[in-house]
């Protein structure tokens, strides 16, 4: 029987990982994830898994790039700041076709700022926030259950795909305390890594193999046939893997628009709305990219209109506009509509409800 | 190159290890390396090592970007090519998933005291069990002679005009008897190649640093001087003569620790 217990949102990429069969874990403290590496530099070593506290998130970064070359399942998590320094890496990482799994629990930004949840990384996450020219799947939990189910369909994807993916939590989900269950899930089989460097006695065809983030000539790949492979792979997910829960829109006038905190937000608001007879429902987009622009489409040819919550200044709710492309009317409740002006403020359900009774 | 120079280039590295990747070195050598550079006598120092260790097929290479870099291509070797200045970082994570190998950065000094300080200084102060080669010529070579750490004072490059002045961009950076100084690095040495018998013993050097990492002692670091005539604006065998006189005097050759255990 599956374990069932009551931990927080950052134990919970923790348990996520270890059922996943995560096998390397890099990471360097800082605020608001370190109950993540706290709980892997206690869970990992149990379990034979390599645990390493790096001297920044640049080598984290780097030691991730080394370790998804090996081909074991590894990954790193970090917070915006180190989020920041670990771009170069990640853009490596992605033109180097190494599956891992990098956990950003987002605090408030730009710069260096306060300690608190947000939703500011919206941006560098989704459209790939290094030298540019790559994507990488960005997976976003709303609950502590769904982050650990995410954290397994998350390794899945990048050794499925060869990309890095980005699990997008903030320093409210990572917090909340909710109950979980601990289960292994199957995703189904995956392909082989026979490219993962090892020692070259140990590969069958005895020859060697180079690892590096850039084409190579020596395989026959040019920059534009490797740009073209890549641009492959990325239509490859962008078709099979766009990921969304539908809430109370069957019949909605006004569908929200939330991901993580926001979208339990937004439910709670629309449920609030439905009791006055107002018509509104959730959009909540599980995978950030690829962005559920279809499903949006599909609203808004029904005739919806769109309210998109998020904590930022307005990041999401470009995807939002790219994807409706000025069939319907988009408002956009953002950081100003949080119930305190300080760091510790979030989005309240009764702002949101507001906003709702105003537009409907 | 013609096919004619190729051949010859084939002929004339026949008979070295077979981790030299022949064919390699014959097609790209005189492409990628000026006249007179010896970062790939780095490269066949190591590659010898390996050979006469009996680890040349459990040797896992880590690049760097620069002039060191452009040697990965250079091995038959399972490699990986770091961003720039990360390869202990890289390295770090492979050995520790791959204990029973044999991993190894060969970096630049730009690579390795520039931008990559602080990888390494992460790296001696974990006590990785790596082995980390920095190729020092004084200055950034791939991107055109700019002054780097280790440039000399005086020395004109194209960063330092001037040449180089304590005042303004400080003095060399000493790495080898840096990492000397940390309690988990098990071989620290500084060896040249401007002569044959400088060759000997930094390959001896390079070979005791492999060693260490065989035994599981701690982290092995060589630094080894090279000429480079381009940047240096020297003939090749001038640049020797420069290396005796000019580069020697500032950064001395030898032993700076070597321990079999660490309590």
């Amino acid at each position: 029987m599956a374990e069932r217990i009551l931990c927080e949102g950052n134990e919970a990429v923790g348990w996520g990982a270890l059922s996943a069969g995560c096998q390397c874990f890099f990471g360097y403290p800082i605020t608001p994830q370190n109950e993540i590496i706290e709980f892997l530099a206690r869970e990992m070593p149990k379990r034979g898994a390599i645990f390493v506290q790096s001297q920044c998130e640049t080598a984290t970064i780097n030691m991730l790039f080394g370790a998804a070359a090996c081909g074991v399942r590894a990954m790193t998590s970090t917070s915006s700041p180190g989020w920041g320094l670990m771009q170069e890496g990640m853009s490596n990482l992605a033109a180097a076709r190494l599956p891992c799994v990098v956990v950003l629990v987002q605090r408030v930004g730009p710069g260096v700022q306060r300690l608190t949840h947000s939703q500011q990384d919206y941006n560098s996450a989704t459209k790939g926030g290094g030298g540019g020219g790559y994507k990488t799947i960005v997976l976003a939990p709303a609950s502590v259950q769904e982050t650990h189910d995410l954290m397994q369909l998350a390794f899945y994807l990048a050794d499925l795909y060869r990309n890095p993916v980005v699990v997008l939590s903030d320093g409210l989900m990572g917090h909340v305390t909710e109950p979980l269950e601990v289960k292994t899930l199957d995703f189904g089989p995956l392909p082989e890594k026979d490219w993962a460097v090892a020692g070259q006695g140990q590969h069958a065809d005895g020859k060697h193999v180079a690892l590096g983030a850039s084409y190579n000539p020596l395989k026959g790949e040019t920059f534009v046939s490797y740009l073209v492979d890549m641009r492959d792979t990325y239509q490859q997910i962008e078709a099979a893997e766009v990921r969304y829960e539908e809430y109370r829109t069957d019949d909605a006038d006004l569908v929200l628009v939330a991901y993580g905190y926001c979208a339990r937000v937004s439910e709670e608001a629309a449920d609030a709305a439905r009791a006055e007879g107002l018509k509104a429902g959730v959009l909540r987009p599980i995978t950030l990219w690829p962005f559920p622009g279809q499903v949006l489409r599909d609203l808004a040819d029904r005739g919806c209109r769109f309210l998109v919550v998020e904590d930022s200044m307005g990041q999401m709710v470009d995807d939002v506009r790219i994807a409706v492309n000025g069939k319907a009317e988009i408002s956009l409740a953002d950081a100003t509509f949080r119930h305190l002006s300080s760091e510790d403020g979030m989005i309240m359900p009764s702002r949101v409800l507001d906003e709702i009774r105003r537009l409907l | 190159m013609s096919e004619e120079t190729k051949g010859l280039v084939r002929e004339r590295i026949t008979g070295r290890p077979e981790i030299f990747h022949r064919e390699w070195f014959a097609d790209y050598l005189w492409d990628l390396f000026c006249p007179g550079c010896q970062t790939p006598v780095v490269a066949r120092a190591i590659a010898e090592v390996l050979v006469e260790l009996g680890i040349g097929d459990k040797a896992i290479m880590v690049g760097c970007v620069g002039c060191s870099g452009i040697l990965i291509g250079g091995f038959d070797l399972d490699r990986v090519s770091p961003a720039h200045g990360r390869g202990p970082d890289v390295a770090t994570a492979i050995k520790r998933i791959h204990p029973d190998t044999i991993v190894f950065t060969v970096q630049g000094d730009g690579d390795c005291i520039a931008i990559g300080s602080s990888s390494l200084v992460g790296a001696l102060t974990r006590s990785e069990k790596i082995t980390i080669i920095m190729v020092n010529n004084t200055n950034f070579g791939t991107t055109g002679g700019q002054l780097g750490p280790t440039t000399l004072v005086g020395q004109v490059t194209t960063t330092s005009p001037q040449g180089r002045s304590p005042g303004v961009e400080g003095y060399p950076a000493h790495a080898a008897e840096m990492a000397a100084t940390f309690k988990g690095v098990a071989y620290s040495a500084r060896g040249s190649l401007h002569t044959p018998a400088s060759y000997q013993r930094t390959k001896g050097y390079i070979r005791t640093a492999f060693q260490r990492q065989m035994d599981n002692v701690g982290t092995g670091f060589v630094e080894v001087i090279t000429a480079c005539p381009t940047n240096w604006h020297l003939t090749p065998v001038q640049s020797l003569s420069y290396i005796e006189e000019h580069v020697i005097p500032e950064f001395p050759l030898g032993e700076f620790r070597n321990v079999t255990s660490i309590e």
